[in-house]
């Protein structure tokens, strides 16, 4: 990989400072040299091709960029490629294992939790992080921990559904029924 | 976006850190959770020489209470972190509070509360905090340590009192006197937006009166605002209506906002009375119902 991309090196100068970086992405070693002002965000997207991360507002508000740094979500537009040397970064393309998607994914399919599909892979990103922390979280909480990533659409009903559905699904528990006992709490609610 | 170029150092002492920032003399910059830095790197409002990122140094990512009740809080924790503290949670109202509050979940991942005091963002949350707190910064040097009172540390907007090469590596909250009690209130417009107002109190109590007081303001000024008076008023009240209508008559007074997007001068000062008012009462409620 070249230091940067060709839309923002010019000729590189041989003064240009460069640092070797070796990243684990979705379990693969890749290692490059890079400028140190790269951002993450970029090298995920240009130089490693992953373009399911999304780059939103560049501007750390909208959480579209969201990847897991060691596990933790982190705005992958506001962290600099060469800080995640050495690290582990788990982007959207890592979260099925094969043909099998993780049960955030299956919880988005299941309840139509996107619309355009520019926020998703944040959302789904800060929800498994979320539920990696917290199994059996509450709707306010999956509201609280998803406060960080914006819906345009404003789907945010169906992502509560999708991230409640999961969350049923992986404690061994039917999805469908608890996404079931969600809506009727919010009808009774609506009354 | 993208930043200007910089060169980048990941030092794994804190000496050799220094010392990068000393040989590029002045040009430097310390990079931590970079959730201000990052941001302003890629407006192009900071163009450092060279970047000295302070995430693998050892041992500073610590959240500490001594045995005395002081808190110490190392360069490299978290927001999350302390929003995840027990301690924090059990013994520190009114950081227990605000953290919560500070930018949106995923910011509070990497973010860091001695970073966001030397950030010195007049509508940041945690100077505020730590000045109704009397907490300190811990500064490390060519000279050595020394200690800042954070009321003194900043000096206005995006100032603080570090004498380059200094890295501040640590924040302290004292220990407390008597019975610790406290709060935080902000207005955002969503979150992860700058404040439009906010208010920080930090209280002891001996023998059901304040015996220590203090309260800060953030969003309200061009640098955050210690409101010494209003706290002054508190002092050995029992928060009765009185004092707590005079302490939010003198933070109002002690706030100097301009109108802007986010509200009129006006209305952000009735906010900090209102947010003063209503931490007073809470906090007065809490001491009844433990009496």
């Amino acid at each position: 990989m070249t230091s940067l991309f060709e839309e923002i090196s010019d000729p590189t100068p041989d003064d240009v400072p460069v640092n070797r970086v070796a990243i684990t992405v979705n379990g693969q070693k890749r290692t490059a040299d890079v400028e140190p002002r790269l951002l993450l965000a970029h090298f995920l997207r240009q130089g490693l091709k992953l373009t399911g991360t999304h780059t939103g507002c560049d501007t750390t508000n909208c959480g579209a960029c969201t990847v897991l740094m060691d596990g933790k979500p982190v705005k992958s537009c506001t962290v600099l490629a060469v800080q995640a040397e050495g690290r582990e970064v788990v982007t959207v393309e890592g979260m099925a294992s094969g043909s099998e998607l993780d049960s955030v994914q299956e919880g988005f399919k299941d309840e139509h939790a996107l619309q355009c599909g520019f926020c998703t892979p944040g959302m789904m990103l800060a929800a498994r992080a979320l539920l990696n922390e917290n199994p059996d979280p509450t709707e306010d909480e999956v509201r609280f921990a998803l406060s960080g990533n914006l819906c345009r659409c404003t789907g945010y009903q169906n992502i509560v559904k999708a991230v409640l559905w999961a969350a049923a699904k992986d404690r061994g528990e039917d999805p469908t029924q608890a996404v079931e006992k969600y809506t009727a709490k919010q009808k009774g609610a609506n009354q | 976006m993208f930043p200007g170029r910089f060169h980048y150092a990941s030092p794994r002492a804190l000496d050799e850190a220094v010392e990068l920032l000393q040989k590029a003399e002045g040009e430097g910059k310390v990079l931590a959770g970079g959730q201000s830095l990052i941001p302003l790197l890629k407006l192009r409002f900071a163009s450092p020489s060279i970047l000295v990122d302070i995430n693998n140094l050892p041992g500073l990512d610590y959240i500490k209470v001594e045995s005395d009740g002081a808190f110490r809080i190392g360069a490299l924790a978290r927001h999350g972190e302390i929003e995840r503290s027990d301690d924090i949670a059990r013994l520190q109202p009114t950081a227990a509070a605000a953290v919560p509050v500070v930018a949106d979940p995923i910011v509070r991942s990497r973010g860091t509360l001695v970073g966001s005091v030397c950030h010195a963002d007049p509508q940041g949350d945690w100077a505020a905090v730590m000045i109704a707190l009397d907490g300190s910064v811990t500064a490390y040097g060519p000279e050595g340590k020394r200690s800042i009172m954070v009321k003194d540390f900043v000096t206005g907007p995006f100032q603080n009192v570090l004498s380059y090469p200094e890295i501040a590596i640590e924040a302290t909250i004292p220990a407390p006197k008597g019975d610790v009690a406290g709060g935080f209130l902000k207005l955002e417009r969503r979150v992860g937006d700058f404040a439009t107002a906010g208010a920080a109190i930090g209280l002891e109590f001996n023998a059901g009166r304040v015996s220590r007081a203090g309260i800060a303001l953030t969003g309200v000024g061009g640098a955050t605002v210690n409101a010494e008076a209003a706290a002054e008023a508190l002092m050995n009240s029992s928060l009765g209506s009185d004092a707590v209508m005079r302490a939010a008559d003198l933070a109002a007074e002690a706030s100097s906002p301009k109108s802007d997007h986010r509200g009129s001068a006006d209305y952000k000062r009735h906010i900090v009375h209102t947010f003063v008012r209503r931490i007073l009462a809470g906090i007065a409620t809490d001491q009844e119902r433990a009496a």
